[in-house]
């Protein structure tokens, strides 16, 4: 394999199920060290992608590589490679913590010393040494994520598919487990992850793509979508329940552009203090005001005309 | 990168053995890591194993302590193949067949939570691990339940007195063959049942094949419909280890361990394509 040639690669990939096609011909590239996201709502056709590039879910349309190989033919080959944090944790609940990662390094064919001395290993990795002979039905939603990043972790993968790591967990479960990512991607894994948190693709991605609807709508670093595709700033303002959508004629104008929501009104403008002091003199004072960064979310907003989380 | 061809290239396997490449589906000839499931499931059972073995033991205790008492005296002998028989010698093969097939089909339910409710197969299936595998690991495991089931029966038979040819120490792999088939039918009717509900049909099924398979009487008592007993999978094991155990050896057997071998291979066939449509999506 060229050294320059891409993990992945991706050409007019598509995913069909029945009539109903989920995925619509996507093109995306990720790099050897790098972190990719794809950041999209629910039912944008994220876990369907990742799935394909897992080598479990057969592709149905366009061109799919792996290590410069085919999951149709070489799915084996690709799996051995790869760890895996599917949306659903998956745990094998007649096992307790430690046999789950033993047992799961057996299936890549890790001898039964080597497996158990990883095992101990990893969960020390993901601070939960302490629970390696606790069932797993007792444990807390984001201990069973931490088992499950462990168990990803059994075969050394050089590259790590996370499908939405940390969605339905308290904030604290949260960023544990961004820096467990977080350092993983130091020590050079290639994380490729999938989310609907903003704050989660900013932390996490050196680049990602936004998807909506089966098709990408957008692709780059974080920070260059907000630059591209958003003003810097967002002015937010709330007027009494209702009134929101009636303010359009009055701040029509203010700022690059306007966005009403049911709950608020978003003025995007360069500079969202100025912006304020605009919709003040006009005399549209709201019940509150805010000014702030613009962020993906904007980005989401700006390319496919709905919000990210409903 | 070009790749000319999207067919599975043939393993070496297939080049040595052309005939099992075209008797096997893609998903069995991929199977090399079998015995790792083997090892899941130990892992999981050998706290329970111990029951299991109990188990094994109790159940044909009972029914041949009942069949002795309540049928020896009751019933003539019986010919078979030109001699005579006690009554019970002529039953408790049948009943060991049954044994094993029943050891077999308890394991092979344990499939239907592991495909909908555990999601065991969902992450084996995303290592290396192969659906044939997982088929294949199955079916040897529910095997080995029967087998269990089997020493534990033959040792209750010859404690009996059941036995009355060296020969019928060739019934331990004859069971073995009948608990592959049924692992493997067992296999398939995992698949096929839709919720908890549907396992009322099992014994809806394997009661009536349990009672008319010339388990308790000779395929002669079904005069004109004899040839139907053929049909029922085991029958085949009932004929065989009857054979077996009166040490009446002839090439037909290898009839019947060969319906037998076609049994289970079917059955895990149908099974991994099944699995392979329902997870591989
Ligand atoms: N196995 C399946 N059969 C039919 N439709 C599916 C299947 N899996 C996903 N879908 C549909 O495909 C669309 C994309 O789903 P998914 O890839 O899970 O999206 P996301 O992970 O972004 O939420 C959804 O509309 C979903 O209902
Ligand atoms: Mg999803």
């Amino acid at each position: 394999m060229d050294t320059d040639e891409p993990l992945i690669r991706a050409r007019g990939l598509e995913k069909r199920f029945g009539d109903f096609e989920a995925v619509k011909g996507i093109d995306f590239d990720v790099h050897r060290g790098e972190s990719f996201g794809f950041l999209g709502p629910n039912g944008a056709g994220k876990s369907s992608t990742m799935r394909m590039v897992g080598a479990v879910s057969p592709v149905t349309g366009g061109e799919l590589r792996l290590f410069g190989l085919d999951p149709a033919t070489d799915g084996k080959a690709i799996r051995a490679r790869l760890g895996v944090v599917p949306q659903q944790d998956q745990l094998d609940e007649m096992l307790n913590v430690e046999d789950n990662l033993v047992i799961y390094g057996r299936y890549f064919d890790i001898s039964y010393a080597e497996s158990r001395a990883q095992a101990r290993k990893l969960l020390e990795f993901v601070q939960l040494e302490d629970r390696a002979t606790s069932k797993i039905m007792p444990l807390s939603g984001g201990m069973k994520r931490r088992v499950t990043i462990a168990r990803s972790l059994m075969n050394d993968p050089e590259i790590l598919l996370l499908d939405e790591p940390t969605t339905g967990l308290d904030p604290q479960a949260r960023h544990v487990l961004w820096d467990r990512l977080y350092r993983l991607k130091q020590q050079g894994v290639t994380l490729v992850l999938t989310t609907h948190y903003m704050d989660e693709a900013e932390q996490l991605c050196d680049r990602l793509v936004i998807m909506d609807e089966g098709r990408i709508v957008a692709e780059g670093p974080p920070a260059e979508l907000i630059r591209v595709h958003s003003p810097r700033e967002v002015l937010e303002l709330r007027y009494p329940a209702g009134a929101n959508a009636e303010q359009g004629p009055a701040l029509e104008g203010i700022g690059a552009r306007q966005e009403v929501l049911p709950d608020r009104v978003l003025v995007y403008a360069d500079d969202g203090e100025a912006a304020l002091s605009e919709v003040h003199r006009r005399g549209a004072s709201p019940e509150s005001a805010l000014v702030r960064r613009s962020s993906l979310e904007d980005v989401f907003l700006r390319l496919t005309g709905r919000t990210l989380v409903e | 990168m070009t790749t000319a061809s999207t067919r599975p290239r043939a393993t070496n396997a297939q080049r040595a053995f052309p005939l099992t490449a075209m008797l096997l589906p893609p998903a069995l000839r991929q199977a090399h890591r079998p015995f790792r499931i083997l090892e899941r499931h130990w892992f999981v059972g050998k706290t329970s194993f111990i029951w299991i073995i109990l188990g094994g033991f109790f159940e044909p205790f009972f029914f041949l302590i009942s069949t002795d008492l309540g049928f020896g005296g009751l019933i003539d002998d019986i010919e078979v193949g030109g001699t005579l028989v006690p009554y019970v010698e002529f039953v408790a093969p049948a009943l060991l067949a049954a044994s094993a097939m029943n050891g077999a089909m308890y394991e092979t339910m344990n499939v239907f939570f592991r495909i909908n409710f555990d999601k065991t197969y969902e992450s084996m299936l995303a290592t290396p691990v192969t659906v044939g595998d997982v088929v294949i690991g199955d079916v040897l495991w529910a095997t080995l339940r029967g087998a269990i089931y089997s020493v534990a029966f033959m040792a209750v038979m010859v404690a009996m007195g059941m036995t009355s040819s060296w020969w019928g120490v060739l019934m331990l792999p004859g069971s073995i063959v009948i608990a592959l088939a049924f692992g493997g039918v067992g296999l398939t009717a995992a698949t096929m049942l839709r919720s908890i509900e549907d396992f009322e049909y099992v014994p809806t099924a394997s009661l009536p094949l349990f009672l008319f398979s010339a388990t308790f009487f000779p395929v002669s008592a079904y005069g004109d419909l004899g040839w139907i007993v053929n049909l029922s999978p085991l029958y085949h094991g009932v004929a065989l280890l009857r054979a077996l155990n009166l040490g009446q050896l002839s090439w037909g057997l290898l009839g019947h361990v060969a319906v037998l071998l076609a049994i289970a291979v079917v059955g895990v066939s149908v099974a991994a394509r099944r699995i392979e449509r329902t997870l591989l999506t």
